[in-house]
C-alpha cells in the first residue's frame, strides 16, 4: 500500500465527481428528491376522505352524528339525497365510502332499540378501506360516548380497549418513512453509483491503463471505496438533517450510534457495488444489476414501506438476505424509539458480517488482470 | 528492481499460448509464440486483424496471464503478475487510457502519483514531457477536448513519466492525422537514442520500415522476425514499377493483376507496382517495366498471401473474376463524361457554436471514385451524413442524383447505397438474415429479392458464412457483408464512410479491387478514409482538415501542389502535411 498512489486515485475520483453531472445528480439531487417525495407527497395516512352521507330523515340525533363526521380531520362528508345517488357517486369514485342513516334511525334510537348504520366502503384500495373503516368506527364510538355523557349514564361496553400508540402517537407515516428512506438513499450512492463509476473505467479503457501502472488492486479498490464512502455519509447526514429539521421527525436515539451503524451499512452497499462492477464491465448492465439486486430490494423488501411480518413465509426468509432490512430496522428504532441495545447490536452484527462478506469476495475476485 | 544486462532481452516469450473462451469454443489468440526483443531497439509488430497483436502487448504489460508458456520481462518471469516490474514498463493501450474529464495536467499528475514519483521529480519530468510533446500550452484543457493526435501524445507522455526501460505502444497511430504520426515518430526516435526498448504495433507499412526489427504475426503465430532486409532480400528481382502511356493506372492494374506470374499489383503515385512470383512476367506493348527495390509491403503480401492461399479455400480469392462484369463497359465508362451526380455548394454545418463543416463545395461526376481524406474530426462523416440526408445542412446547397437533399431526401434515398462507419450490421443476425433484412428494408420483393440476395452471396463470396452471426465475422468479411447489403437495391451512387478503418492491409486491398470493379460498372462512389495511400485509388479527391477543404483535384494534381525543391516527388502523405502547414500559416497571417 502506497499513500501517494492512493491519494492520487482519491483526488482523481473527486475531480471526476465534481465534473460529472450524473454523479452529482445521483448523490445529491436524488436524495433530496426522494426525501421531498416521501416527506410531503407520499402518505399512508387516510385524511380528508370524501364520504357520502345519506340521511333519510334528518333529526337532532342524526345531525349530531353527521356533525361528528364533519369535524373529523379524516373525512369530508358530502350529502346525497338517496342511497342510489350515493352509490353512483361511489361507483364514479367521487367518494370512498357511504354512511347511510335510514328513516327509522332516530325512532329506534329513542325507543332504546339499537339502530344500525349502513356503512359501505370502497374496497378497491384495500389498505385505504381498512383505515376508513377504523376511523368511522372511532367516530361512531365517540358519538356514543358523548350521548352517554349527555344523558348521564355510563356507556356499558363489556370489554373496553384502552389503546395508546407508543413512539408515534400521532401515527404520522412520515415519521417512519423518512428514516427508512435513508437506507434507500445510501444504497443508491453506495451500490448504484459505485458500480457505475467502476464500469465506466472498464468501458473507457482507463482501467486497462491503470492496471499497467505499479498500482495495486487493493489501492484501486480503496481509491473507489473511500471517496464513495464519504459521499454516502454525506448523503446520510443530509438526509438526517432534512428529516430532523424540515420534517420534524424525532431522533430519540444517539446520533453516534446512528452514524456508526450507517457506516456499517454503507460498507455493505459499497461492497455490493464493487462486486457488481467486477462482474459487469459496462455501465448499462452494471446499472441494471444494481437496481434489481440492491435498490429495488431496499425499497420493497426492507420493511421501509411494506411490513415484513405480513409477507408470505418464503419472502420473509428472503428478506434476511437483504442488508437494507437490518438497517431500516435500526433506523426506525433509533429515530422513533431510542437506543434499544438488543436491536442495535443484533442488526449491527448482521450488517458487519455482510460487509465482511461482500468486501472479502470483492477483494478475492479482483485481480490486476484483464482476463 | 530488475537490472538488465546488455545481453539479455527485455522481453522474451517462450512457447506462449493464450486462449480465450468464446461461448463454447476456445479461441487461440496466441498459439505457441517464441520471441525475443532486442534491447534498445524499436520493434514493430505487424499482422492482420485478429492476429493476436493486442494480446501479445497485454501479456508483455502483465495484464494477461499466458495459458501456457512463459513471459519474461526485464529478466523476470511474469508468471505471478508484474508487481513492481510495472515501474519499468510504459504501456499505452489502444484508446490511450486517458481520463477525458480530467485536464492534461491532472492526467499527468494522476499518473505521476501512480508511478510514485515525488512531487519535485514529477514536476521536472512533466515539464520535459510537455516540451517533448508540445502540449505545454494545453495544460488546463480537458483531455476529452483534445484532438486525436494530442490525445495520443498525452497518452504517450503518461506512459513515459517514469522513464521506462520497455515501452509498449498498441496501435498508437490509428486514426490520427499524418502530422501527428510524424510527431509521434520524432518522439519514438528520441527515445531510441536514449536506449529505450520500444515495441509498437501498427498497421502502417511505412512505420514498419522505420523500425529496427519487425515481427510479423498471423493467426497467433510468428510468421517471420528480423530487420527489414530480412523480409525484403528474398524478393529482390521480383518487384517492378509498370507505367503505360495510354492506359489509366486503374485499368492497367486490372490488366496486370490477371496476368500469369503476377502475385499482386497495386496502384502507387508513380505507377502500378507489381510483385511477381519469379522474375519479370511478360510485358505487353506500351508497358514500361522498371525493376524496383522491394518494400515491406511486398513482403507482407508475399508472406501472408501464401499463408492464406495454403490455408483458406475460396474465401480469400480475389474478387476479380467473379464479381466484375468484364472491363469492356469500362472503356466507354462515364468517368470522363460530365454528368454531375453530386453537387455541393458552400455547404455548412454547425453544432451549437461549433462549425463542423464550412465552405464545402465540390462536384462528383458519374462513375467517379471520389475521396474525402482527412484525419478523424476533419468533418468527413458530417459531410457524408448531410449528403445522404441523414443530417440537415445549416446552409448551402446540395444535390444528389439531381434531387435537392435539403428538401426531398426520401426521393434520393432509393438511389443511394450507404455503408456507415463500423458497418452498422445486426450483430446477432446471421449473414443470410442480414441480407434478407436489408433486402426487405429496401423494398425488394418476390423473385427480384431472391435474385438480389443470391447474387450478393455469390459476388461477395458470402455463401460459406451464411449461418454465421455478423458479430463473429472477421472484420474483412464483415466489410464485404456491409457492402453487399448496401448494394442489394443496385444504387447508382454508393457512399462509404471509413470502410477500411481498422481493416488489415490485405483485406483493404481486396476491398479496393471490388470498389474499382464497381466503378468500372458505372457506379459513382464517394468514400472517406484517413489512409493517405488510399488516395491513389481515387479519381479525384478533397483533402479536409478541421471542417474545411484544403485542396481538391486528382491525386497527381494534389501532389503537384505540394511539390518543392527538396521534395520533387512528394507522396500523398507528404503533400497532405505540406498543405495543412500552409493552411495554418495562412490562418496565422490572417489573424
Amino acid at each position: 500500500m502506497n499513500s501517494r498512489r492512493l491519494r492520487g486515485l482519491i483526488r482523481k475520483e473527486f475531480i471526476q465527481i465534481r465534473r460529472d453531472p450524473s454523479a452529482i445528480a445521483i448523490a445529491f439531487f436524488m436524495p433530496v428528491f426522494l426525501l421531498f417525495l416521501f416527506g410531503y407527497g407520499v402518505s399512508l395516512d387516510a385524511r380528508r376522505v370524501p364520504l357520502a352521507v345519506v340521511v333519510d330523515q334528518p333529526t337532532a340525533q342524526s345531525s349530531t352524528l353527521v356533525a361528528g363526521l364533519e369535524h373529523s380531520p379524516y373525512f369530508r362528508p358530502r350529502h346525497y339525497a338517496s342511497i342510489q345517488e350515493a352509490r353512483t357517486a361511489l361507483l364514479r369514485r367521487q367518494v370512498d365510502g357511504i354512511v347511510w342513516l335510514r328513516a327509522d334511525f332516530s325512532r329506534r334510537l329513542l325507543r332504546g332499540q339499537s339502530p344500525d348504520i349502513g356503512v359501505f366502503v370502497n374496497g378497491v384500495d384495500a389498505n385505504n378501506a381498512r383505515i376508513v373503516e377504523g376511523y368511522l368506527q372511532g367516530v361512531w364510538q365517540n358519538w356514543l360516548q358523548q350521548r352517554a355523557l349527555a344523558a348521564g349514564t355510563p356507556l356499558l361496553v363489556p370489554v373496553d380497549a384502552k389503546d395508546r400508540v407508543w413512539f408515534n402517537p400521532a401515527l404520522r407515516s412520515r415519521d417512519y418513512l423518512v428514516p427508512g428512506l435513508i437506507a434507500v438513499i445510501m444504497t443508491l450512492i453506495g451500490a448504484l453509483l459505485t458500480a457505475l463509476v467502476v464500469a465506466r473505467e472498464w468501458e473507457r479503457g482507463t482501467m486497462e491503463a491503470l492496471m499497467a501502472t505499479p498500482v495495486q488492486m487493493a489501492e484501486i479498490l480503496l481509491g473507489k471505496l473511500i471517496p464513495y464512502f464519504l459521499m454516502g455519509m454525506g448523503g446520510m447526514l443530509l438526509s438526517v438533517a432534512l428529516a430532523v429539521w424540515l420534517f420534524a421527525v424525532p431522533l430519540r436515539g444517539s446520533f453516534w450510534v446512528l452514524l456508526l451503524s450507517s457506516a456499517l451499512f454503507l460498507l455493505v452497499a459499497l461492497g455490493m457495488g464493487l462486486l457488481i462492477s467486477s462482474v459487469a464491465r459496462n455501465q448499462f448492465v452494471a446499472g441494471q444489476i444494481a437496481i434489481i439486486v440492491t435498490f429495488l430490494p431496499a425499497f420493497i423488501l426492507s420493511g421501509f414501506i411494506f411490513d415484513i411480518q405480513s409477507m408470505p413465509a418464503a419472502i420473509r426468509i428472503i428478506t434476511h438476505l437483504i442488508a437494507a432490512r437490518y438497517y431500516v430496522s435500526l433506523l426506525q428504532t433509533l429515530f422513533l424509539a431510542g437506543d434499544i441495545w438488543p436491536i442495535v447490536l443484533w442488526n449491527s452484527l448482521a450488517l458487519g458480517l455482510m460487509a465482511l462478506f461482500f468486501l472479502g469476495i470483492t477483494l478475492r475476485r479482483s485481480h490486476k488482470r484483464l482476463d | 528492481m530488475a537490472v538488465t544486462t546488455e545481453a539479455s532481452s527485455p522481453l522474451q516469450l517462450r512457447a506462449v499460448v493464450k486462449t480465450f473462451a468464446r461461448g463454447k469454443d476456445a479461441v487461440h489468440a496466441l498459439d505457441g509464440v517464441d520471441l525475443e526483443i532486442t534491447a534498445g531497439k524499436v520493434t514493430g509488430l505487424l499482422g492482420p486483424d485478429g492476429a493476436g497483436k493486442t494480446t501479445l502487448m497485454r501479456l508483455a504489460a502483465g495484464l494477461l496471464r499466458p495459458s501456457s508458456g512463459s513471459v519474461t520481462v526485464l529478466g523476470r518471469d511474469l508468471g505471478r503478475g508484474a508487481g513492481s516490474l510495472q515501474q519499468a514498463i510504459g504501456y499505452m493501450p489502444q484508446r490511450f487510457g486517458l481520463y477525458e474529464d480530467l485536464s492534461v495536467q491532472e492526467n499527468l499528475d494522476l499518473y505521476s502519483d501512480l508511478q510514485d514519483l515525488d512531487p519535485k521529480a514529477a514536476r521536472q519530468r512533466q515539464q520535459e514531457l510537455l516540451e517533448l510533446t508540445a502540449l505545454g500550452p494545453f495544460g488546463r484543457r480537458r483531455a476529452g477536448d483534445l484532438s486525436g493526435g494530442m490525445k495520443q501524445k498525452l497518452g504517450l507522455a503518461c506512459a513515459l513519466l517514469r522513464a521506462p526501460q520497455l515501452l509498449l505502444l498498441d496501435e498508437p497511430t490509428v486514426g490520427v492525422d499524418p502530422i501527428a504520426r510524424r510527431e509521434l515518430w520524432q518522439i519514438v526516435d528520441a527515445l531510441r537514442r536514449q536506449g529505450t526498448t520500444v515495441l509498437m504495433s501498427t498497421s502502417y507499412f511505412d512505420e514498419a520500415e522505420r523500425c529496427d526489427e519487425i515481427l510479423l504475426l498471423n493467426a497467433g503465430k510468428i510468421l517471420q522476425q528480423g530487420p527489414l532486409p530480412h523480409f525484403t532480400a528474398p524478393l529482390r528481382g521480383r518487384c517492378f514499377l509498370v507505367r503505360h502511356r495510354g492506359l489509366r493506372r486503374r485499368l492497367l492494374r486490372e490488366a496486370l493483376q490477371g496476368r500469369a506470374g503476377v502475385l499482386d499489383a497495386r496502384i502507387t503515385a508513380a505507377g502500378v507496382r507489381v510483385l511477381s512470383g519469379q522474375g519479370q512476367p511478360s510485358a505487353q506493348p506500351g508497358e514500361e517495366w522498371q525493376a524496383v527495390e522491394p518494400a515491406f509491403e511486398d513482403a507482407f503480401v508475399a508472406l501472408l498471401g501464401r499463408v492464406q492461399e495454403g490455408g483458406a479455400t475460396n474465401a480469400s480469392k480475389t474478387p476479380e473474376q467473379g464479381a466484375v462484369k468484364p472491363a469492356e463497359k469500362a472503356i466507354g465508362r462515364a468517368g470522363d463524361g460530365d454528368t454531375a451526380v453530386v453537387e455541393v455548394h458552400d455547404l455548412r454545418k454547425c453544432f451549437g457554436s461549433f462549425e463542423a463543416v464550412r465552405q464545402c463545395s465540390f462536384t462528383v461526376r458519374q462513375g467517379e471514385i471520389f475521396g474525402l481524406l482527412g484525419a478523424n474530426g476533419a468533418g468527413k462523416t458530417t459531410t457524408f451524413r448531410m449528403l445522404c440526408g441523414l443530417l440537415p445542412a445549416s446552409s448551402g446547397s446540395l444535390k444528389v442524383a439531381g434531387v435537392d437533399m435539403r428538401r426531398a431526401t426520401s426521393a434520393a434515398r432509393g438511389r443511394i447505397g450507404y455503408v456507415a462507419q463500423k458497418f452498422a450490421l445486426y450483430g446477432n443476425l446471421s449473414v443470410d438474415q442480414n441480407l434478407a433484412f436489408f433486402a426487405a428494408a429496401y423494398g425488394l420483393r418476390g423473385g427480384h429479392r431472391r435474385m438480389a440476395i443470391a447474387n450478393a452471396r455469390e459476388e461477395f463470396q458470402l455463401a460459406a458464412y451464411g449461418a454465421v452471426n455478423a458479430d463473429d465475422l472477421p472484420l474483412g468479411i464483415k466489410q464485404r457483408l456491409a457492402l453487399a447489403c448496401a448494394l442489394l437495391h443496385e444504387p447508382p451512387i454508393l457512399f462509404l464512410d471509413e470502410p477500411t478503418s481498422g481493416v488489415d492491409p490485405l483485406a483493404r486491398r481486396e476491398f479496393w479491387q471490388r470498389i474499382n470493379a464497381l466503378a468500372a460498372q458505372g457506379v459513382t462512389i464517394l468514400i472517406t478514409t484517413h489512409f493517405m495511400d488510399e488516395a491513389e485509388y481515387c479519381d479525384r479527391l478533397v483533402l479536409m482538415s478541421l471542417g474545411e477543404i484544403l485542396a481538391q483535384g486528382s491525386p497527381a494534381q494534389l501532389r503537384q501542389q505540394a511539390r518543392t525543391a527538396e521534395q520533387p516527388e512528394p507522396t500523398m502523405e507528404e503533400a497532405f502535411i505540406r498543405l495543412i502547414e500552409e493552411h495554418e500559416r495562412v490562418i496565422r497571417r490572417a489573424s
